[in-house]
């Protein structure tokens, strides 16, 4: 029976806790109870525990068009040894150019799909299409296939184990450049043409949109609002300040997350770490493919 | 004269009783059919009002929470399975009522009031009233032997008072543990048509400050006042290896009350109905756990941990000194004479 393996887990794991794991130096709990996920707030092997009782399938959604083609085996490589190590994840790799993706050797419990996809000329086109195409693609194959999904961007290389802490039912990740930004000055869209202002005085944390997620129904939602309130947008012929992002912070402003990821979990390379960033498990990567 | 609903299970019982005493004849070994779960209730697949998820925030001004000023430095706010720790500070009330009230939620609370226990039922409604869970729909299920002895409360619109009689046990400790079966089969056949959340409470307790949506969650557990603040290796689990509640020397997270346990109705019917089979485990075997039912719940909140932990301001007791860690008393025992209420 499920149970009697799940004890016997439960077990080692509770023999093994230490008395105190916390974090003092840093806000670990948001104002409406969502924990905030940095290195010594939790412990891997009771999530893990939890995680394979309910006998999950985690799915990541990332974009490889043009120019960034280059970095799929950087990510690949680094997904498959530190993104959910042990627990099958489905890879959907969307890319204009299917051809030019050479074999990518896959940890044995991963899968691989590759999905042509059509480009656009300019970056913020590119980077504002994924929304639509994440909700679309969610409706017709995601749903089906796995429990929770996350988009991440693909110039990026795992450093770190990146696991089963950062599965809830509705994830942001802190920006790692405005963390510690007061409201004013987060890059929010503050023009109330856009579908995504926000207004003065509001606004929790500022989200990166290349690292976010949950289950695949709270996932359809976001990026259904935020494709809408792109379209929305492009008719009124205004653009949002951050593009896609501007529209995720708004949404999750008003559908606050139900777990936050600290800057640890996505982390800008050209930024000097500070003491608060303990590790760093997932950087971006530069386009001339140096770290 | 007998229900409908008795007269099943009366029957089940006979033809149990007859087929074992059949089957050993003149044996020597003794059953006690008593103790066998009663299939019919059981095996009641729930159906289950569906799950509210936080869906909409509406606008809403309040102080920026920041990433290097953390709250409550003192205390432990979110357990190693990331589940959040309730202290004074680390919650803004406003913004959980505005999420929470719009989705016309009902919350149930059960607490049990059997011989002289009833006195205390005035005072914790009293309080309830003005403490628990304000602006919120609210079903108090009462469960008591003696129907007559509890005064008739009349409860604003929104609040509702039910009475749920039930049978007296011989002992004290008897009548704690079959706490779990009598929630589980009401919540079975009664309370999880009728709210979303529900709590179970000791009676003989009262509220101080406010309780609010802050304590909503799927499992819920509260960390006992005595315990917070000791190792584990002091934690009064069982520890007698022939009981279903036995926890070992080394394992532990936090020692949980039973004076306070709750969550979604279908997680708190799953929950009851594992404890009770543990309790009856326990039984077959002539044993009692250290603690009664609390013994039972910390077993399984050790292997199916909860997802949220209230801080002892929401079970406290006044007997002991307030230490600095704690700000606020939110719901606490009442003075009493153990020994004369007990018999």
């Amino acid at each position: 029976m499920g149970i009697t393996k799940l004890h016997g887990l439960a077990i080692l794991v509770t023999a093994g806790i230490t008395a105190a794991i916390w974090r003092r130096d840093v806000l670990v709990l948001t104002p409406w109870l969502a924990p905030i996920v940095w290195e010594g707030t939790f412990n891997r092997d009771i999530l893990n525990a939890q995680y394979m009782q309910n006998k999950l399938v985690t799915g990541v959604v990332t974009f490889a068009v043009k120019k960034y083609v280059q970095f799929v085996e950087g990510f690949m490589s680094s997904a498959n040894k530190y993104f959910l190590a042990g627990h099958q994840v489905n890879f959907y790799l969307f890319t204009d150019k299917p051809e030019q993706i050479s074999h990518l050797q896959m940890a044995p419990e991963n899968h691989l799909f590759v999905i042509p996809v059509q480009n656009y000329s300019r970056w913020q086109d590119i980077s504002m299409s994924r929304m639509g195409i994440i909700s679309r693609y969610i409706r017709s194959h995601f749903q089906y296939d796995v429990d929770y999904l996350y988009s991440i961007d693909i110039d990026v290389q795992l450093f770190e184990h990146i696991g089963v802490e950062i599965i809830d039912t509705l994830v942001g990740t802190i920006s790692s450049w405005e963390y510690n930004a007061c409201r004013e000055s987060k890059p929010y869209e503050t023009r109330t043409e856009s579908q995504a202002a926000i207004p003065k005085g509001e606004g929790d944390f500022y989200y990166t949109a290349s690292f976010y997620g949950g289950s695949v129904a709270e996932v359809y939602k976001l990026t259904r609002a935020c494709f809408k309130g792109i379209m929305e947008d492009r008719k009124n012929g205004i653009e949002a300040k951050r593009h896609d992002e501007s529209h995720l912070n708004k949404y999750l402003l008003y559908h606050k997350p139900t777990r936050l990821l600290s800057p640890e979990y996505y982390w800008d390379e050209e930024l000097s770490q500070p003491r608060i960033i303990q590790v760093k498990r997932m950087c971006s990567v530069h386009k001339d493919g140096k770290k | 004269m007998i229900s409908r609903k008795v007269v099943g299970p009366l029957v089940c019982l006979f033809a149990v009783t007859a087929f074992i005493w059949i089957a050993v004849g003149n044996g020597k070994v003794h059953y006690l059919p008593y103790y066998l779960p009663c299939p019919e209730i059981f095996s009641i697949k729930l159906q289950y009002t569906e799950e509210k998820l936080i869906r909409l925030f509406p606008q809403l001004f309040y102080q920026q929470p920041r990433v290097l000023a953390p709250k409550r430095q003192d205390v432990l706010t979110v357990t190693p399975w990331l589940a959040p720790i309730v202290w004074e500070g680390t919650f803004n009330s406003e913004i959980l009522d505005s999420a929470y009230r719009p989705l016309n939620l009902t919350i149930g609370v059960t607490a049990f009031a059997i011989g002289k226990y009833t006195r205390f039922v005035g005072h914790f409604l009293e309080s309830a009233e003005k403490h628990f869970m304000k602006g919120y729909r609210v079903n108090y299920y009462i469960f008591t032997d003696n129907p007559e002895t509890i005064p008739n409360v009349q409860l604003p619109p929104g609040r509702r008072f039910v009475i749920v009689p039930i049978k007296k046990y011989s002992s004290w400790q008897e009548i704690s543990m079959r706490r779990m079966e009598a929630i589980n089969k009401h919540i079975a056949e009664t309370s999880h048509q009728e709210v979303d959340y529900l709590f179970c409470l000791d009676i003989d307790m009262v509220f101080y400050n406010a309780w609010g949506p802050e304590t909503l969650g799927d499992m819920v557990a509260a960390i006992h006042p005595g315990y917070f603040n000791v190792p584990r290796s002091q934690f009064p689990y069982e520890r007698r290896r022939s009981s279903a509640a036995y926890i070992p020397d080394k394992e532990g997270d936090f020692y949980y009350g039973g004076a306070v346990f709750g969550g979604l109705v279908k997680k708190v019917y799953e929950f009851t109905k594992t404890c009770h089979m543990t309790i009856l485990a326990d039984k077959a075997n002539g044993i009692v756990a250290a603690w009664q039912e609390e013994s039972h719940l910390n077993r399984h909140f050790l292997s199916h941990k909860p997802s949220k932990v209230l801080s002892p301001e929401y079970i406290w007791d006044d007997r002991k000194p307030k230490t600095p860690e704690i700000h606020l008393i939110r719901f606490s025992t009442v003075e009493k004479n153990y020994k004369e209420i007990r018999d």
